[in-house]
């Protein structure tokens, strides 16, 4: 089946988030579109299946149009997708949720469960899943949750398969897994659009690149284009992927955690024995893959976590058992993950978001009055000093682009006195110019002689900002290496192969799929 | 509104009154107009069912193909007369005989108005703090109980006696939605659930007290208790022609009250941002169960204030029948007045004269007051779902969506 | 105190080690054994050494006559409690080696508990048990309608409060046109047609404007309350004879099952709305469980963009539950009218919807757990008003309380916590 999609445009409201987007996927073919977060890509592959109309242009299949009014059209067309949030129902058990919309019966309206499961075994055989038909998704891990969304999209006889992201929740090794797999749909006549933004994994396994930016495409690759090249074109200058920073010339101890656990609300022990330290001056990151235990390690140490063991100090001083809001004064400043779910209030105003964590201490409160007027002095100072582009400190934090947004919760972060900030994925989904500001301020930070705690699935950003590394795995720090470790290593690392190991075999089988660089070596 | 914000609506609550920056400039009088709209189209429907359902309408209504103007007729004296009465009864006797019986109506409405307005700002305020209080009856019958006990059993000077009983008041009002707020704070129960079950097991609170010797009236079989001491009663500001009390008074100044703790105070900054979003708060410092609970005790205690008004202010003793559905008119009063403390003062005042309006017009023309929740609820319908009244008048689109409060029970 | 302990996306979910279900915590074995001894102490111990309780166990209507049933108050009680504790310890037995408590056990707990109370509060006293059951039957028929109506909404992601309203229109409508057109059957179907126009507005407001769904509920009851109590005082008062006396349905018994030992009469010697009632529960069950349309509406209720992803139009099925939902309930208000009374009254559902919202989250949002929750406390209800007649040992208003304070423990998660499905209450809109 080739698929074309001619001119497609779709904005939401003023913002245009795909402006005429052509795209050809060939029969058989492994398409990579590569693209900085909010580039478009899931809304272009949205628009391909139906969920978004698009204002202009048009899908061609076989040299037709065709036009999809819903999901169910585009399914019937023969695409399958698997989005990057997966779309599965945490209380229906594998069989159920693979039936869904497509239900096996009997007796007319009946549900046949056992049909559903006899075709759940019959794809994991083929493509070696180890999948069970009966258990709950909710009590499956994540990757084997992809895998039930790839069996969702063959059992509907997929012709072309969208994986939005697929990676992104994965380990290194579990993404050459993901990519066999691939390469084995593509044998077998699948057509694979392979969204990513990371450049590696494009090279390793794509058979054709498009490159978006901004809504627009900027042109298309092959995969012996260099990493370099293709970064460029991504983000549309060349980019700095090193941020200048001085030797770094750490003070005393200021974080150090011992021997903490954390389980979470069922139980589960998510954070394992971790012990770490982080010194005045220096910036000490965390990389792994997202969900191994580092967003409940972080929690912990901020004060907002629950069921928690071990120990935690703050220059000797036990911060394990206070309260987010003991830990704030104490000189703590977080940025989490989540920005607009954890770090701040959308319909609240700049100014109040600016002192949201301190409307109640002098200036700004003074028992139970809260002054506004001081509010608004401090966050006119504090726009000016973080440059966020705002029409004014009256303006909600929801109007602001996620850049601006970012800026806010640092800005707020920074405006006090820390011995140590802890910064959650602080460039997710921010611009690139943002992003510099952000990571030249983190670093700003650090030679001021705060402790510095980054979280990071990006390794490149791990690899432009850190001191030390930290990798952790199921939970458990897997090794603390220096800040120029190569990616290889860390890569395995991050699969749970202790630093030793990790270094003999990056050096004796050479590198993975993943960490091919040369491209002439692989074929 | 930016792209940004638009992507994940459940994440930015549009809460009534919690204004966003677009609906801050062009919003207001876009509101205004809705609202008006709104009132006109509730009073039109309410037109249509006093025609329908008079009896001489539909009597002429079955010639109505020989003589239609007589239905016309019909159906118009008869809409004039219910509404004129309406009007009479809530605002301006035209017709009395004196001036004090003429200006008694506003009065009237202002008697009406004043446990509705203080139970809507304890809607309003639980609204703003991201909790959906339907429990303002339950807590008005607690806070009548508080205040009737203190009034009836304790023997105190004139103001020291009217004070503590709206304390009174105050305390067990706030002590019943404060259950629902600390249930949330830690266990995470919805309110509205809770709230709900706390009015059923309020009443019934209420009717096992009135058969006990503590509240029963000596001599009498029925449940009611004894009057009140006349230095318990909220004095009277107009004299014996009038009922109206000093608890419009104290309903204005909470209605100020509120827009102070709100505004004004730290406290009420960490209720709104805990209303607008928890998570953020939490990651914030500010200890969101506590704020939970600080608000339903407020708002509890607000809506405890209206039922120290129906006992200390007009009934002088305490019934099976107190709260009056006062707490749910709370609810359309807080929703009309979109959570803003001033909005609700006014919304108490327009529901309070249709009170007193339909008391008279069911007196008169014997069009029953039932007639008033019809009104009173097709407004709110009408003001929560702007589309649809634009859609009606084709006016083009401005201002607020529709209205958002609650994230379903697991939120 | 936390309330915002934080939902994470899928793709966040976290590491996966040892068991994944939380282990059964001790909170159930512990309030089992409390109660148990309570009744031990209360029931049985304290109870007068040479009482009886008696039981009467047949109806005239039946041709099969079994003696009553004379228990010696206080062993029975003693018994009974002591059962009791047996079931809390076996409780225990399985949260010691960290196995979930079979359903079984609470529920038979409850039975027993319930028969120990009886015992204790009969004593001296006799009670006929086929209609202490049948009445506790019919005082839970509007409940189960009503809760059904809630499930039906609530799977499918709308939260509906507006029960009430439905309930209370289906009773108005049946019986202004069973009167008008004096018949009965007229009567019973125009009930869910009253029931589906408030169900109209109740999609209208919540699924096209996307006005949140609790306003909608709450101010559609204050309509309902409205228009009825209007026309109920312009029309039906006026004239009576013609408007509001539509007569009640007579009972039908079933021959065979109505000589089945105290059940029999209780069950099956009722009325239409009730045997229709007794269908409802099991194809309402069958169909969210066991079929297509079911798995879709499941769906629909627990993560819609999921659905909607598979080709299934969630606000069409939205619409469509809302709508069913109504009709059930409308009909279900028939039943205060031509099931009961026979004659309209102002507000006369009395709450009734609400506790059917309760009856629906006591059931976990089953239809079949909705029955039961719904027969609980159609039990309370009956025993109160029974107790009520003998001069009980609990004043009645606290009898009565008893459904709410059982919701308000359930939604606390005293008795294990319930979960609602994952999208109730908020709207499905697309970008
Ligand atoms: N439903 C929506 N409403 C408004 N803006 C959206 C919506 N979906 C995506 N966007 C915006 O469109 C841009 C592209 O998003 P997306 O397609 O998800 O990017 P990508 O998948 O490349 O990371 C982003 O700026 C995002 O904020
Ligand atoms: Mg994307």
């Amino acid at each position: 089946m080739k698929l074309e999609l001619r001119g497609i445009t779709k904005r939401f409201g003023s913002f245009t988030a795909n402006d005429s987007i052509d795209l050809v996927v060939e029969p058989g073919e492994i398409h990579s579109l590569l693209g900085e977060n909010g580039a478009g890509k899931s809304t272009l592959m949205n628009v391909l299946y139906g969920l978004l109309q698009p204002d202009e242009g048009q899908v061609v299949i076989d040299g037709e149009r065709v036009h999809f009014d819903g999901p169910g059209d585009a399914v019937a067309a023969g695409i399958g997708m698997v989005h990057q949030h997966f779309m599965l129902v945490p209380v229906f058990t594998v069989a159920e949720n693979v039936m869904l919309g497509y239900e096996y019966t009997k007796g007319g309206q009946f549900l046949d469960h056992a049909a559903a499961r006899q075709q759940v075994r019959r794809l994991s055989e083929r493509f070696g899943f180890d999948v069970d038909p009966d258990a709950l998704v909710e009590d499956i891990p994540v990757g084997v949750q992809q895998r039930v969304e790839i069996i969702k999209a063959l059992a509907r006889d997929a012709k072309v398969l969208i994986l939005d992201e697929p990676t992104a929740v994965l380990t290194p090794q579990e993404t050459d897994e993901l990519i066999a797999i691939m390469r084995e749909l593509k044998q077998s006549g699948t057509s694979i659009v392979f969204i990513t933004h990371k450049l590696r994994e494009v090279r390793a396994v794509a058979d054709r690149i498009t490159v978006i930016r901004r809504g627009k495409v900027v042109g298309t690759a092959d995969p012996g284009t260099s990493e370099a090249e293709l970064a460029s074109m991504m983000v549309g200058r060349t980019v700095q992927l090193t941020v200048d920073k001085q030797p770094f010339a750490p003070k005393g101890e200021v974080l150090q955690v011992e021997d903490l656990s954390v389980r979470d609300d069922l139980g589960r022990t998510v954070v394992d024995g971790v012990s770490l330290d982080v010194r005045g001056g220096e910036i000490v990151a965390i990389a792994g893959v997202q969900g191994n235990g580092q967003t409940e390690l972080v929690e912990a140490i901020v004060g907002l976590g629950e069921d928690i063991s071990g120990s935690i100090r703050l220059q000797g001083k036990q911060i394990l058992g206070l309260n987010a809001k003991e830990i704030i004064d104490l000189g703590v400043g977080y940025v989490p993950e989540d920005r607009s779910h954890d770090g701040l209030i959308e319909s609240f105003t700049v100014a109040e978001n600016l002192v949201l964590s301190q409307h109640d201490r002098a200036p700004f409160g003074s028992g139970l009055l809260y002054h506004p007027a001081k509010v608004k002095a401090r966050a006119n100072e504090l726009v000016g000093e973080f440059d966020v582009r705002t029409q004014g400190v009256e303006a909600t934090a929801g109007s602001l682009s996620g850049g601006n947004q970012q800026k806010v919760v640092v800005a707020r972060e920074m405006s006090r006195p820390l011995k140590l900030f802890v910064a959650s994925q602080p460039t997710r989904g921010v611009d690139v110019g943002s992003i510099e500001f952000l990571h030249n301020r983190i670093v700003a930070e650090r030679d001021h002689g705060s402790a510095v705690l980054l979280v990071s699935t990006e390794l490149d950003e791990v690899l432009a900002l850190a001191d030390r590394i930290a990798v952790m795995y199921r939970g458990r720090v897997v090794g603390v290496v220096d800040g120029d470790t190569p990616r290889d290593v860390l890569g395995l690392m991050m699969a749970g192969v202790p630093e030793q190991d990790a270094r003999r075999q990056a050096a004796e089988q050479g590198p993975t799929a993943l960490t091919v660089q040369d491209e002439e070596a692989r074929q | 509104m930016s792209v940004t914000t638009d992507r994940i609506p459940e994440k930015t609550p549009d809460a009534p009154g919690e204004p966003t920056s677009a609906t801050r400039r062009r919003g207001w009088a876009g509101d205004v107009l809705i609202t008006v709209l709104s009132i006109v189209l509730a009073l039109v429907v309410g037109a249509v069912l006093i025609a329908v359902a008079d009896p001489r309408v539909q009597e002429t209504a079955s010639y109505f193909f020989a003589r239609p103007l007589d239905m016309l007729q019909a159906a118009g004296s008869s809409v004039a007369n219910a509404y004129a009465a309406l009007f009479k009864g809530a605002i301006f006797d035209y017709g009395a005989e004196t001036t004090t019986a003429a200006i008694r109506p506003i009065t009237e409405s202002l008697v009406f108005a004043s446990p509705l307005v203080v139970a809507g700002l304890a809607v309003g305020l639980a609204f703003r703090a991201g909790l959906f209080n339907i429990g303002a009856e339950g807590q008005i019958i607690l806070g009548a109980i508080g205040a009737a006990y203190v009034g009836f059993a304790w023997e105190l000077p004139l103001v020291v006696h009217m004070v503590l009983a709206l304390v009174a008041a105050m305390l067990l009002g706030g002590l019943w939605a404060g259950i629902a707020g600390f249930l949330k704070a830690r266990t995470g129960a919805h309110e509205v659930i809770t709230t709900i079950m706390l009015n059923y097991i309020a009443r019934f609170l209420l009717a096992f007290l009135l058969s006990t010797t503590a509240f029963q009236r000596p001599g009498r079989n029925d449940p009611i208790s004894p009057q009140v001491d006349s230095t318990a009663m909220l004095p009277q500001m107009l004299g014996s022609w009038s009922r109206l009390h000093l608890g419009l008074l104290v309903a204005i100044a909470a209605g100020f009250g509120v827009w102070w703790l709100l505004n004004r105070s730290t406290l009420g900054f960490k209720l709104r941002a805990v209303g607008a979003n928890p998570f953020a708060s939490r990651t914030a410092g500010i200890d969101v169960g506590w704020s939970t609970f600080a608000a339903m005790a407020i708002a509890g205690s607000l809506a405890g204030l209206a039922g120290a008004f129906q006992i200390i202010g007009t009934e002088r003793s305490l019934t099976g029948g107190v709260s009056a559905g006062i707490g749910f008119d709370a609810i359309t009063v807080a929703l009309l007045g979109r959570g803003n403390p001033f909005g609700i003062v006014l919304a108490g005042f327009l529901f309070g004269a249709l009170k007193a309006g339909g008391v008279t017009m069911q007196a008169r023309t014997g069009t029953p007051i039932d007639l008033v929740f019809v009104v009173q609820s097709l407004i709110v319908l009408f003001i929560a779902a702007p589309p649809l009244v634009r859609a009606i008048f084709r006016i083009r689109a401005q201002g607020a969506g529709s209205m958002q409060v609650s994230k379903g029970w697991n939120a | 105190m936390s309330t915002a302990t934080r939902e994470r996306l899928p793709e966040s979910s976290t590491i996966q080690q040892g068991p994944l279900r939380k282990p059964p915590t001790w909170k159930s074995p512990i309030i089992m054994g409390v109660l148990g001894v309570v009744a031990l102490l209360a029931f049985g111990l304290a109870s007068n050494a040479g009482d009886t309780s008696t039981f009467g166990m047949s109806t005239g209507a039946q041709r099969l006559q079994i003696p009553a049933l004379v228990l010696p108050t206080r062993p029975a009680a003693i018994v009974l409690s002591v059962l009791c504790l047996v079931l809390a310890a076996v409780a225990a037995a399985a949260v010691r080696v960290k196995r979930p408590v079979p359903l079984a056990v609470p529920i038979g707990f409850a039975a027993l508990w319930l028969l120990a109370f009886l015992v204790w509060s009969m004593a001296g006293e006799q009670v006929p048990l086929p209609g202490l059951l049948g009445g506790t039957l019919l005082l839970s028929v509007p409940l189960v309608f009503g809760a059904l109506s809630g499930v039906l909404c609530e799977r499918s992601g709308v939260i509906n409060i507006a029960i009430e309203g439905q309930l209370l229109a289906g009773a108005f409508a049946s019986a202004l046109m069973a009167s008008v057109t004096d018949s009965l059957w007229i009567g019973l179907v125009m009930a869910p047609v009253a029931g589906l126009l408030v169900a109209v507005l109740l999609a209208m407001f919540t699924i096209k404007y996307v006005v949140d769904q609790i306003i909608v509920g709450v101010v559609l009851n204050v309509l309902v309350v409205g228009l009825t109590g209007f026309l109920y005082g312009r029309v039906l008062v006026q004239n009576a004879d013609v408007f509001n006396q539509p007569g009640t349905f007579s009972r039908i018994p079933i021959p065979g099952l109505i000589e089945i030992p105290v059940l029999g009469p209780a069950l099956f010697n009722q009325t239409i709305i009730v045997y229709l009632m007794y269908v409802a529960v099991i194809v309402t069950q069958v169909a969210l469980f066991r079929t297509k349309w079911g798995l879709r509406v499941r769906a629909v209720g627990e993560h819609p963009k999921a659905a909607d992803t598979v080709g299934i139009k969630v606000n069409r099925i939205r619409v469509q539950n809302v709508l069913l939902g109504g009709v059930v309930a409308g009909f279900g208000g028939a039943f205060f009218t031509l099931g009961s009374v026979g004659a309209f009254g102002r507000e006369m559902t009395a709450g009734q919807g609400f506790i059917a919202l309760a009856a629906m989250i006591f059931g976990r949002w089953s239809p079949v757990g909705a029955l039961f929750a719904a027969l609980l406390f159609g039990f309370a209800n009956q025993l109160q008003g029974t107790l009520g007649a003998l001069g009980s040992p609990i004043p009645s208003e606290f009898m009565l309380m008893a459904p709410y304070l059982a919701t308000i423990f359930a939604v606390a998660g005293v008795v294990g916590r319930v979960r609602a499905p994952a999208a109730d209450g908020q709207p499905y809109t697309k970008a």
